[in-house]
């Protein structure tokens, strides 16, 4: 049910909705008063890629120009020449190109070191699954480079992966729904004994598909280790709604800010392009638990699905902060100013409200930007 | 039959449910009806003001109240779901 609904008596008519109608349920979240003066700060951003499957990025980067304690100077860090971020000068200072983390962390590390040479950066928030590793790995590497990251221990990092979700939900007492990764093709024919059609088919990093025969698996193997490589995750489909929390761990057990949104519009690759804050306590005791037993360190996205009978089964916990942030920002929480503060070793009061039943829906736009600019990245990696 | 007390009806008719974020349109009547039991009335006293204010007859009533309350308990927007 995710569009509005009619409950109707028979035969009557439905009326059209106001625009204005409101649908006011709010726990309201005082605005944190101005302060005098703002810190500069330089942050450095990666995941500028706001397409259809949007990285963190751009939405970071809304909500830190918005903190009313820091006056960020931000440095956005590109994978790739057309992420649209780069080309957003109001919201990125400057943009440098970076090597793939799957070039090796040495590189990675090695261009950083060029960075922060001529930027001198604060702190970095990384916002692509797939170069945390790289980047907790390189801690103290950073440390020593005065660059001040916030993010999850390695454990932390290792122990919720999908691949291993099983054993999480048995450790910290959540349920989650079946699964086991598969390395090969020749695996998808004994996945019968234990699983019934149908089953989730995911990548480690990304993507996931519904399959209802093998050979569809099969298909959404070859297609997801052509991106991802393996493990391929297969799991139990549990019929239901998905609901998410954008949350934020102090690294001690303390829960920073936690925001549950449930995804009102969704793209064929499954991501929100409308959600809406929700008031489920459920969903945040649950959160708080997660933080509190593993002690989280950093932002987090928590992927449940609600059933029917209200069971809760976590589907994936997102280790870093989700494209969707800046409706938690909207809703009372800025969530990556907080996690900035975290990094500084600012004391940071934890958030206690949100407002509910506050919205976000997404636009494409269409962007004119000049050859010279495209060029200048290409030619000399920074812009 | 008690309506989830967290339940948002505005005076459009628009109905939303901050637990799971959906929201639903009423028509005038669905308001009135959703409204008289949200101040906690009786089936009996819904069906006593509405047959006062509108020209409908007692089956009529029975069959729209009985609709819409089925459909309250299907999208779970009731506590308990006890048919009079």
């Amino acid at each position: 049910m995710k569009k509005n609904k009619t409950a109707i008596p028979p035969g009557k008519v439905k009326k059209p909705v106001s625009s204005k109608s409101k649908a006011v349920l709010t726990q309201a979240s005082p605005k944190p008063k101005p302060s005098r003066k703002r810190i500069k700060i330089t942050i450095a951003v990666t995941g500028l890629n706001n397409t259809d499957n949007p990285g963190p990025g751009i939405p970071v980067i809304r909500s830190l120009r918005e903190s009313k304690i820091f006056e960020p100077r931000i440095i956005g860090l590109a994978y790739e020449n057309l992420e649209p971020g780069i080309y957003m000068r109001d919201h990125v200072d400057k943009v440098y190109q970076m090597p793939y983390p799957s070039a090796g962390t040495d590189l990675l590390i090695s261009r950083l070191e060029y960075i922060n040479s001529v930027e001198k950066i604060d702190v970095l928030i990384p916002n692509f699954d797939a170069e945390l590793y790289s980047f907790m790995k390189s801690s103290a590497k950073l440390k020593k480079m005065g660059i001040k990251t916030f993010l999850p221990t390695l454990e932390q990092f290792e122990e919720r992966h999908k691949a291993v979700l099983s054993e999480y939900g048995k450790k910290y007492g959540i349920s989650v729904p079946k699964s086991t990764p598969i390395y090969s093709v020749s695996e998808v024919y004994n996945l019968s004994r234990d699983f019934e059609f149908p089953v989730l088919v995911k990548g480690k990093y990304y993507d996931a598909y519904i399959a209802y025969n093998n050979e569809q698996i099969i298909n959404y193997f070859n297609k997801i280790t052509s991106k991802w490589g393996v493990p391929v995750i297969i799991q139990e489909f549990i019929k239901g709604t998905e609901v998410n929390v954008i949350a934020l761990g102090d690294g001690k057990g303390k829960t920073i800010g936690a925001v549950p949104m449930r995804k009102q519009y969704i793209t064929d690759k499954g991501k929100a392009w409308g959600g809406i804050t929700i008031d489920d306590k459920q969903l945040l005791k649950i959160t708080r638990d997660v933080i509190s037993k593993t002690k989280w360190r950093g932002g987090m996205e928590l992927e449940m699905i609600k059933t029917t009978n209200n069971e809760y089964f976590l589907l994936e916990i997102n280790p870093r902060i989700p494209a969707w942030v800046y409706l938690a920002v909207g809703a009372g929480q800025n969530i990556p100013e907080a996690l900035v503060k975290l990094a500084m070793g600012m004391p940071v009061m934890p958030y206690t409200e949100y407002e509910v039943a506050k919205m976000f829906v997404r636009y494409s736009y269409d962007m004119i930007c000049d050859i010279k600019t495209f060029e200048k990245l290409s030619t000399t990696g920074e812009l | 039959m008690k309506i989830k007390k967290n339940i948002a009806v505005s005076e459009n008719g628009f109905v939303f449910d901050p637990t799971t974020g959906d929201s639903y349109s009423l028509n005038e009547i669905g308001t009135e009806f959703l409204n008289l039991m949200k101040a906690g009335k009786s089936k009996e006293k819904i069906q006593k003001e509405i047959m006062n204010k509108y020209d409908v007859d007692e089956i009529t009533f029975e069959k729209s109240f009985h609709d819409f309350i089925k459909m309250l308990a299907t999208y779970q927007l009731i506590e308990d779901h006890e048919e009079k």
